[in-house]
Order: structure tokens, then sequence, then C-alpha cells
């Protein structure tokens, strides 16, 4: 036999794996370490949720569901969006359960991409992007957000990218790492660039239920965008739901055939137990979702101040649940710095890097956490500064 | 102000400080209100959730259904105040349904819990019959669960 590098896959041989994976082995061995890394809500997915999922399993709904997901709960999401956002998709042909929103992510590329088609993505981003793009055999084309900016998505950048080849724009608010939003009005800028094009546009909007000011604006909801718009959602953030692995993804019929046809070869359904406990998210769960955000805004309120008292810069993030923090002003990289706040102080964060090279000089620190341990964290963070 | 009270009842350990900060409040302004609070008796005090079951301390609490007979010239509150008054009685609330009041009781002993229900309160005026049942196990008290120390299994995978 060959050489496995002469028989596997060139275009996935050619990825990096996910993250610095070294730096993450070493949290596992160390003791005493206040971690702010982890990129998952730290509540427990409510009990009455729990519950239906368990109802689930002892009525003996184990078979699969429908290729699309249970029609009930296609229906549920299709209110659910209308509710909450003014979104307007028939469940019949315009929604498809997937397993967490990073299969709505895959399949939706996946779907539109040809060969050689360009797909711009906003960086600093979530690192599923990219690789993605890759395997689906497009071209990656970067489009980095800015602090003067306020990390939100410059029209005027997005025009000068956009070629022929253009086929997709992947639209990550709110945003992880950088905790930036798009309102209306950022969205209408965005609109009129598209508007005489034929760049298709992927939201991922797993975060849309955690924003500070102003509710979430989709896309979609612009006029003239939801033809060309591909919706990715799901109920990890906004349930706490992570561990159960559903996502949905929402599209005109015509592009949700394409996605249909992916996610039923691939996967064949969503986890029914998993879909059974989204019901009753979607039907019963709005005081959740009000009830986890405004524990979120107070902690981001609380580690903003606290790091900048700590002499860090950081805004204070709009949506999702990191802080974007400034590391750069101490003669080192991000890695480097990181790597002495663990070794030195015992705490764990992100070197911005990690999200993309244009991370450099910043670290993603996250808030999903008691406020107990991150004021834990605050105080050795600030000793450390204060060594610098 | 309910968010405020909201929050310190859920940790009486917070400073006004960090309270106006995790609320985008001005700190003066908090620390006024809190005290305002006190004084006004909205506030009645800060303490320890404590499972005393981890402890070597000996107690046994009951939970008291009490009857009453009704009185033209006094109402319920002028018979509660008399039992509220034992420093056994550690809660009293009057309720609707089956009974008039429930009393929950703390004692060191079955023995002593039986011989205040038994000398204090049963023979009270007014009291026309009373229902003692013995506390097996605390689960949950007043939002918090009793046993168990939650622990965060969330690996360490930061995507």
């Amino acid at each position: 036999m060959k050489p496995y590098e002469e028989l596997l896959s060139r275009t996935v041989s050619s990825l990096e794996p996910s993250g610095i994976r070294k730096f993450f082995d070493i949290l596992d061995e160390m003791d005493d370490v206040i971690s702010l890394t982890v990129g998952q809500p730290d509540f427990i997915t409510p009990w009455h949720i729990r519950m239906a999922g368990i109802e689930s399993l002892e009525s003996g709904r184990t078979y699969y569901t429908s290729n699309l997901g249970l029609m009930p709960l296609r229906e549920s999401i299709s209110r659910y969006l209308a509710r909450r956002f003014s979104l307007k998709y028939d469940p019949k042909t315009e929604i498809t359960v997937t397993v967490g929103g990073s299969e709505a992510i895959d399949a939706a590329i996946r779907a539109v991409c040809n060969p050689g088609d360009e797909v711009i993505i906003p960086v600093p981003c979530f690192v599923c992007y990219e690789p993605l793009v890759r395997v689906a055999g497009g071209v990656p084309v970067l489009l980095e957000t800015t602090a003067e900016d306020n990390f939100k998505l410059s029209p005027k950048r997005l025009r000068e990218l956009i070629t022929p080849r253009t086929k997709l724009l992947i639209l990550p608010f709110p945003n992880n790492p950088t905790g930036a939003v798009l309102d209306r009005y950022d969205l209408q800028k965005i609109a009129d660039v598209l508007a005489d094009t034929d760049v298709l546009v992927l939201s991922d909007e797993i975060y849309a239920e955690l924003t500070y000011g102003e509710r979430h604006v989709s896309i979609a909801s612009i006029p003239g965008m939801r033809e060309r718009t591909i919706l990715a959602s799901g109920f990890s953030k906004a349930y706490a739901m992570t561990g159960w692995r559903l996502g949905y993804v929402c599209a005109p019929a015509e592009i949700s055939r394409e996605i249909f046809k992916i996610h039923q070869y691939a996967i064949m359904c969503a986890p029914t137990t998993s879909q059974y406990a989204a019901i009753e998210a979607l039907e019963a769960g709005d005081p959740d979702i009000d009830m986890m955000r405004e524990e979120y805004d107070r902690r981001r309120r609380y580690i903003t101040e606290g790091l900048r008292a700590c002499g860090l810069d950081c805004a204070t993030p709009d949506g999702a649940f990191y802080v974007w923090c400034h590391v750069g002003m101490f003669g080192m990289d991000s890695e480097e710095f990181c790597r002495r706040l663990l070794y030195e102080h015992g705490v764990a964060i992100v070197p911005g890097t990690a999200f993309g090279k244009c991370g450099e000089g910043y670290a993603r620190i996250s808030y999903a956490y008691s406020v107990a341990h991150i004021k834990k964290a605050l105080e050795r963070i600030g000793k450390f500064v204060a060594e610098l | 102000m309910n968010e405020i009270l909201r929050l310190i009842e859920s940790d009486a350990r917070l400073t006004s400080d960090e309270i106006a900060v995790m609320l985008g409040k001005e700190k003066g302004d908090v620390a006024k209100m809190i005290e305002k609070c006190e004084a006004d008796g909205v506030i009645l005090g800060y303490r320890a959730v404590v499972d005393w079951d981890k402890t070597d301390r000996e107690y046994v609490t009951a939970f008291i259904e009490i009857k009453i007979t009704p009185r033209r010239d006094r109402g319920f509150d002028a018979l509660a105040e008399r039992i509220y008054k034992y420093p056994e009685v550690k809660s009293l609330y009057l309720m609707s349904g089956g009974y008039d009041l429930a009393c929950i009781i703390e004692g060191r002993t079955m023995k002593e819990v039986a011989y205040f229900v038994a000398q204090k309160l049963a023979p009270m005026e007014d009291i026309v019959s009373t229902a003692t049942h013995f506390v097996l196990r605390k689960y949950k008290y007043d939002g918090v669960v009793f046993g168990a120390v939650e622990e965060d299994t969330r690996g360490h995978d930061f995507i």
C-alpha cells in the first residue's frame, strides 16, 4: 500500500486541525486552573425541556423521524421565527431540522458551492467556515473586521471583495468571538451592496437570542434579502442545549430542496429524542431564554468592567457571551500572553489567533461562567497584568 | 429595584458596587437604594444557606398543621403572633384549604418537638387541633438543592 499521505484526500490533508490543540491539552493536566475558554452555556438545559426528552423515550419514540424533521417541530420553528424575528418560513418546504447549527452550515455551503466559487468570510470568526468551504471546493475570501468598525462587517470592504466568482457571503452575527452585532441599519447597507449581485447569504444566527441592546434582526427580514438568504440556527445557545445536537436551516424551497438532499443522504434525520425536547423548548421556553440572557447580561457588564479595572482594553460586547479583549500592548503576541497567564496565574483564555490570523493582539474571554468564577479569574488576571 | 432585590436574594455577599456594575446603574444610587430597603424593612437580613446534615449537629424539623376556631373579636394575626414568638418556630404561614396555619418547628430531638406541641401549642386557646409531620430529609430549600455539589463537566474545547 502507498503511504497514507498519497491515499487520503488532499483537500482534507491540507486543513489545519481546529484550534491550538496543545494549549488545551495542557489545561486538562493542570490543577487549579480557572478557565474562561468554554464556548457553551454553563446552564443545564431547563428541566421541562429535559423532561420532554425523557418522556419521549418512555413512550418509545426511538425511531427515525421524517428526514426533514418532525412536522410538529418544523411548525414550532416556523411559529418561533415569526414570533421572535418576524420571519416567514413554510414548515413543509423551507425548513430542515439538522444535527446542530454546524450541520446546517456545512450542508448549506455544500448545497451552493461549485468548484472555484468564492465565499466571503468575515474574520475573526468561528473556526468552521473556512475548512468547510474548502471541503466543498470553494475558495475562502477573508474580510477582516476591525476595532474601528466595532468588528461590524464593512459594506465598503464587502463591495471591494465581490467578484464575478463570488457565490456566498457568510454572515455570522451576533459574532463569536468578537460579540459584534449588526442592527437593521447595518444590514440595510449590506443589502444595498448585495442588491445588484447574485451573491447568496448564509446567515449564522445561532446567537440570535443573546443580544443585550436591541433585539436581533435577521437579514432575511430586510426587504429583498429573503430570496437569497439561507438562515442557519439552532437550540444550543438559546436554550442551553449544546449536547442535544439540534439545529435547523431555513431557505427558499428551491435552495432547501438541495440542502435537504445532502442532509437526507449524510444524516437521515436529526436525533429523535432531541427533536421532541426541542418542541417543548420552542413552545414553552421563552421565559428560559429571557432568564439566561439577563444573567449573561449582568456577567457581561461585570467582566468588562473587571477587565478594564485590570488595565486591559475591551469593548462591551453587544451579543453572544464573549469579550474580545485587546492584549497586544505588552510586547508579546496573543499566544504568549495566554500561555503566561495560564502557567503563571492559572487562568485559561483563548488566544485571538485561534479565530484567524487577524485575531493577533486579542484574546477571547468567555463569560459563560458564574459571577463567583469570573471574580476569581479577574483577581488573577489583575495580578498578572500588574506584573507586566 | 426588584432587579436589585432579586440579585441580593440570590447572593447576599454581592457588594452594592458589584450590583451596580452588573445592572449598569450608578454605584451611589444602588447603595442608597439598598440602605433604604434595609431601613424600610424590605430587606430583613442577610444569611448563609447551611446544610446542617453535613455537620455533626443533631436536630429535627417538624411541619405542623394547625386548625383554629375563628373568633369574631380577634383575627388570625393575634393568635399567629402568640405562636411565632416562640423561638422554636422557624416559619409560620396562614393557609387556605384544609387547615389554617402551617408551622415549621425545629428542635434538638423528636421528644423536644413533641413536648413543644403538646405543652405549648395544643393547649392554646382557639387551637382546635394539630397534626405533626416530621421531616425525614431536606431535598431543596429556598431554591437551593441540598446534598449535591454541581460540577462543571464542560470540556475545554473552545469552539
